[in-house]
């Protein structure tokens, strides 16, 4: 019986144990190296921010930053919301969240409407918040970078923007304050 | 090439000394003085040294600059400030470097539309062509970060917009392109932790661009330059020895570049950027008008003349993915195009689409700009994929000079010794 003809034969199996641990070892090892570019603890810790809607007037909006990112508040008028209700939902290019106007505010403040104001094409900061500023075809928010043109409900209608603008988690924790993350 | 025998002698015992253990006097001396240059070789063959120039000039400043910029999102557009205003000598240098950028680019294209023209890619030098490729996607990469670092509002949102090109992936697997961006933001929008890295990684990419060049250098040294009749080698009449021949002639080249690269540190340094990135990182808003440094306006308006995001994204990558298959796509059995009546002239269109494209690249994404775009990004993609393989195939070349010799000095100076039919793909393809 000589030890050549076995199939596989010992040495076979020790490398083969060998390799197997050294790839699952070095495949370990790589994971801290690309985790550690990953947000850190800091950064994830959910920070939640207060905000008080009391001074923001029907019309007016106002950015407050949230995780780094702006977010838009804006108290919208009846005929805005009335514009938004209108749109029937085949008419939203977003397919994969084609959301009505009702599902993207809390009902009974239908006027308050929050967003997150990173263009969903390539993470622009639409215009639309100041008075003076264009608010695209649709009356909501126009981003400049590559001209996407979203609603009074923050859905986008035309342009690259594959997204509605991102509504995050909040409450209303008073009748005039909203806790935000 | 490398077949050659070493003709260095060590002049000293000390030489001798060293020859015997480590010899780099010889492989200098083989490489870079007794070296085989063909003897036609125009000023387009001038570049290859100037890139070299450039590659150690940005290391050499850039040290420079490492040693006096901040890396953080808080003093990062004050340093770069700092070292235009106080440190000694620090405007001059940061010139060097910021316009040094432009000026490797602007060689590196020429560099690029030369192998293109006279056929570089072409065996045996798909290797060498492929790792040219490879050093430009690196090259892009690092100034790509570099812009980043002065941390001003075009850097800033340059970086968000290019980042983001990433969560187009999020239309192929849902969630997988958020993750990659987070993971390269290191957070849930750029911000320092972004630009930190980003400073590493602009410290390290030369040097990988550094190891790619000596990979590039050995394999032309395996292949033998190519030239502008797309002739090999075949006699000795053929070339000349690069030092002092080529090496002359590339000075003569490298001096007139630096003449322009100097015109423009001392007198228009700013010329070829953008003046939004004198007005520090704001997150909060978008300048109205967002466009990357030149050199990437014309792979920025592909990017732009496609309708879809994830679509537009990958027109953008392709362009310069479809540079590696060049080899394969040109079906043509000669390589200079000076010998192809018509592949001239859309080698010439490809140019003027390239052109174009840069120009589009800068104005804004509506109308008529968005239609030119979609014409020229068409025609480049048509160059490579359509173009290329069929004219190959249905032209028929002009007659080709019989060796390099003939073709610099004319018909009755070619010297046969001893070759009869000449042997290779590009002997007489006319008569094929
Ligand atoms: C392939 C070579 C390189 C290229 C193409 C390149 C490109 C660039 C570009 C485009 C900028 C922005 C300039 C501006 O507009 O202000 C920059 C900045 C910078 N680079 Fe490089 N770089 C290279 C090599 C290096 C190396 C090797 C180092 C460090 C050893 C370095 C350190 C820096 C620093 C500290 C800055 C920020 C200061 C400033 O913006 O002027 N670079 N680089
Ligand atoms: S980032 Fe808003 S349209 Fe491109």
């Amino acid at each position: 019986m000589a030890a050549e003809t076995e199939d596989p034969n010992r040495r076979d199996v020790l490398v083969m144990t060998a390799n197997a641990f050294a790839a699952v070892g070095g495949a370990s090892l790589l994971w801290p190296f690309i985790h550690q570019m990953n947000p850190d603890a800091g950064a994830q810790a959910l920070a939640s921010i207060e905000v008080d809607l009391a001074p923001v007037k029907e019309g007016q909006a106002i950015t407050v930053m949230w995780r780094g990112k702006p977010l838009f508040i804006r108290n919208r008028t009846k005929d805005e919301i009335a514009a938004a209700r209108k749109t029937a939902l085949a008419e939203l290019p977003d397919v994969v969240e084609p959301a009505a106007d009702t599902a993207r505010v809390k009902a009974g403040k239908e006027n308050w409407l929050v967003l997150v104001g990173i263009c969903t094409h390539l993470g622009c900061i639409p215009k639309g918040q100041s008075l003076a500023d264009t608010k695209g075809d649709f009356g909501g928010w126009f981003c400049p970078c590559h001209g996407s043109h979203y609603d009074t409900s923050g859905r986008i209608r035309k342009g690259p923007a594959p997204r509605n603008l991102d509504v995050p988690p909040y409450e209303f924790v008073s009748d005039t304050k909203i806790k935000i993350g | 090439m490398s077949n050659h025998v070493s003709s260095y002698k060590p002049l000293s015992p000390m030489a001798k000394w060293w020859d015997d253990r480590l010899p780099i006097a010889r492989l200098i001396h083989d490489s870079f003085v007794e070296f085989p240059t063909p003897r036609n070789l125009n000023y387009l063959w001038t570049f290859g040294g100037i890139l070299s120039f450039c590659l150690v000039a940005q290391i050499v400043t850039g040290l420079v600059l490492a040693m006096h910029y901040q890396p953080s999102g808080a003093d990062a557009f004050n340093s770069v400030e700092r070292i235009r205003r106080d440190v000694n000598f620090g405007w001059m240098i940061r010139n060097f470097h910021a316009v040094g950028a432009s000026m490797f680019f602007v060689a590196v294209y020429i560099h690029i539309f030369r192998g293109l023209y006279y056929g570089s890619y072409k065996a045996p030098r798909e290797i060498l062509w492929i790792l040219g490729v490879l050093i430009f996607l690196a090259m892009m990469a690092t100034a790509f970060m570099g812009y980043a670092l002065p941390w001003g509002q075009m850097s800033f949102w340059g970086v968000t917009v290019i980042t983001n090109l990433f969560s187009s992936l999020d239309g192929v697997i849902p969630g997988v392109g958020t993750a990659i961006v987070t993971w390269l933001w290191g957070g849930f929008s750029v911000s320092g932790a972004t630009l930190n890295r980003f400073f590493s990684l602009h410290y390290l990419l030369p040097f990988v661009i550094m190891g790619l060049v000596i990979l590039h250098v050995w394999a032309l040294h395996v292949a033998g330059q190519n030239n502008p009749t797309g002739l090999d080698l075949k006699h000795k009449s053929d070339s000349v020895p690069m030092a002092p021949y080529a090496v002359m002639k590339d000075a003569v080249g490298l001096f007139a570049f630096l003449i322009v690269f100097a015109w423009f540190v001392f007198f228009l340094p700013d010329y070829l950027g953008h003046a939004d990135n004198y007005i520090e990182a704001n997150p909060l808003v978008t300048p109205p008008h967002i466009v990357p440094e030149w050199y990437f306006l014309p792979f920025y308006a592909i990017l732009r003349a496609i309708p879809s995001k994830l679509g537009g994204v990958l027109a953008m990558f392709g362009a310069i993915a479809v540079l590696f298959f060049v080899p394969w796509l040109d079906t043509s059995r000669v390589r200079s195009t000076k010998y192809r009546p018509i592949y001239r002239w859309f080698f010439w269109l490809f140019v003027i689409s390239c052109l174009a494209l840069g120009y589009l690249g800068a104005k804004p994404a509506d109308g008529i700009y968005v239609f030119w775009a979609r014409v020229f990004t068409f025609y480049y993609f048509a160059h490579f994929l359509i173009v290329m393989p069929i004219v190959g195939l249905i032209e028929t070349p002009k007659q080709l000079p019989r060796s390099i010799t003939e073709d610099v000095l004319g018909p009755d100076k070619h010297t046969g010794g001893g070759m009869g039919i000449p042997a290779g793909a590009a002997a007489a393809p006319e008569k094929r």
